[in-house]
């Protein structure tokens, strides 16, 4: 710790150090071990065993019923998600454009009353919200819930273009207006083709967040058209016969997989989005 | 004379151009306008109505916050609310700065160990609460495995123990969470001007030091970025406590937000849930609005 330059580094400190840093990665990784090894277990060797006790006989039994259960709610999750995500990023970029380079009297705090969404506690939106859907024949559909996680999720959506946009030098849209080129012009050739990365980002944020949401789909969904996490609640919290711990687990793993699978792929933009998302204002 | 310039150019299609812009933003601005605002607005008027299971328009003053007042399990999940938002938040802080300085001292497999402390982050708080709920069950889980590896005596019943369920809540959200902060710091400590370590490294400061008096003290907004963000994420907390206890044992492990669930989704207390709901908007303005003004004098100050 002392020493300037640092080269004997197998200090006692150095020890500490990683020995802390491991033993958080197995706290961290403890729950998801846990999971998978009891989502292959029989229900007996879960009652016999323990957490992390090796399966006695590997089934994937629990899998199959879990899908039996939830599989389908997991393609809802799939139709409401899909639109859901590109549509809000279209129209976040759209947004971002139009507030970043075309501002106008009132863009300002146009953004400013937007940016709030980011903050807003859903719980103060529900009641109306439902009541619209109903009026427009749309409550327990999913075109519904696609169109309830549009306009939430559209704050973000908007920051993310409009950050990556306001730090596009104006020289080079002055440089294409002079050409002639128009509104959609310049976005469509000019500024989306740079916005690869931020458009990742804002996939992935949308993604994860209208996957994982539970809110809006137990308040906005019922019986068919639920979304994965309500199903999975609904499954790990009912009351009635013995509980299957392996199904619940496999189910809980089906549910978590496709956030899992993006994060593991694109993790850069997933945190960018959070970071994003959560320190620029 | 640059006047007349601009005037002679103008032409319908200019326009147009001069137009469009603000055109593209009007469906936003009309879901920003009702749906954001609006309908803040008209969950506010229910909140002094006497709506149950149908909306109502019949006026009753201040009666719902007054209910709100006198209920018994609206004060629990407030406290609850308090206690399962300072722990989450101190706890969340603690952890991700340690793990933050930690990872920065030049790690081996920085890269993975990084990725493994933010997986959480992706899970949602189901599918965190299914797994949380499996671990702390009393009799099958970690209650059972600290048995089995030879802790006799052993016993962890908190998911079941109506004075100890919210710390089960807090367990889950830490994990959950930890990981984020943890990547926030980090990121702040990356960007921390390493010439001025090194000038406090030759006056003799040791590196403990240097971190707690120069770098920490330095990383300010990104400390107040993630409280904002936890307080936040505790104020909505309602899946975890869905998943993880539905609110149990009885009311015990209630927050604000499956308080407003309940009584407006299923107890047919409409205007109560709008009631408690405008309350919840009040505390994350308490905590945002300040936040957001400095973050925008900030920017205009740059």
């Amino acid at each position: 710790m002392t020493s300037l330059v640092g080269r004997k580094r197998l200090t006692f400190s150095r020890v500490a150090i990683y020995a802390t840093l491991l033993v958080a990665v197995a706290m961290y990784l403890v729950p998801l071990v846990v999971m998978l090894l009891t989502s292959f277990k029989t229900p007996d060797d879960i009652r016999t065993g323990n957490l992390l006790s090796w399966p006695d006989v590997m089934t994937v039994i629990g899998w199959v019923k879990a899908w039996d259960a939830v599989g389908g709610y997991f393609w809802n999750s799939v139709k409401i998600t899909v639109p859901a995500v590109i549509i809000s990023t279209l129209l976040g970029a759209l947004n971002g454009y139009v507030l970043a380079m075309w501002r106008f009297r009132g863009s300002q705090l146009f953004f400013g009353l937007l940016l709030f969404g980011c903050f807003l506690p859903f719980q103060v939106i529900l009641l109306p919200a439902s009541f619209t859907l109903g009026q427009l024949g749309l409550a327990n559909t999913t075109p519904g819930l696609v169109l309830v996680h549009l306009v939430y999720g559209l704050a973000f959506t908007t920051l993310f273009f409009r950050n990556f946009y306001v730090s596009v030098p104006d020289a080079l849209i002055r440089a294409a207006r002079l050409d002639g080129a128009g509104f959609f012009t310049i976005f469509g050739r000019i500024l989306l083709p740079m916005s690869i990365p931020t458009i990742m980002v804002c996939l992935i944020w949308q993604f994860t967040q209208i996957w994982n949401d539970f809110l809006f789909g137990v308040v906005f969904a019922s019986g068919d058209t639920q979304p994965i996490t309500v199903a999975l609640n609904n499954l790990v919290n009912t009351s009635t016969g013995a509980k299957e711990y392996n199904v619940d687990m496999a189910a809980a793993m089906i549910a978590g997989l496709p956030t899992l699978v993006v994060y593991i792929l694109a993790g850069k933009y997933f945190l960018r989005g959070l970071t994003a998302g959560a320190v620029k204002g | 004379m640059s006047s007349t310039a601009v005037f002679t150019k103008a032409s319908p299609l200019d326009a147009l151009q001069n137009w469009l812009p603000k055109l593209v933003l009007v469906p936003s601005m009309l879901i920003v306008l009702v749906g954001f605002y609006g309908y803040i607005f008209w969950t506010f008027l229910l909140s002094f109505t006497n709506s149950r299971f149908m909306p109502s328009y019949k006026w009753v003053g201040l009666l719902q916050y007054e209910r709100l007042w006198n209920n018994d399990r609206w004060w629990v999940a407030s406290k609850n609310l308090l206690v399962f938002g300072g722990l989450f938040i101190t706890i969340s802080l603690a952890i991700g700065v340690l793990l933050a300085v930690l990872l920065d001292q030049r790690i081996r497999r920085e890269g993975f160990i990084r990725t493994v402390y933010l997986y959480p982050m992706a899970l949602s708080m189901i599918v965190t609460g299914t797994a949380w709920k499996w671990l702390l069950n009393p009799g099958l889980g970690i209650d059972k495995m600290l048995r089995d590896w030879g802790w006799e005596g052993f016993r962890f019943d908190w998911l079941v123990d109506p004075d100890r369920v919210v710390y089960c809540l807090v367990i889950a959200a830490v994990w959950q969470a930890s990981g984020f902060v943890m990547a926030l710091f980090l990121a702040g400590l990356r960007g921390v001007d390493q010439s001025i370590v090194r000038a406090a490294q030759i006056d003799g400061a040791s590196l403990p030091s240097i971190y707690l008096r120069i770098i920490l003290p330095s990383l300010r907004p990104v400390f107040f970025s993630a409280l904002m963000i936890l307080a936040h994420i505790a104020i909505k907390a309602f899946d975890l406590v869905a998943a993880m206890t539905a609110g149990g044992p009885g009311y015990a492990s209630d927050l604000p937000a499956m308080f407003m669930y309940a009584h407006t989704f299923t107890r047919g207390q409409m205007g109560l849930g709008a009631a408690s709901a405008i309350l919840m908007l009040g505390a994350v303005m308490a905590i945002v609005v300040p936040y957001l003004y400095s973050e925008l004098r900030n920017k205009r100050h740059d």
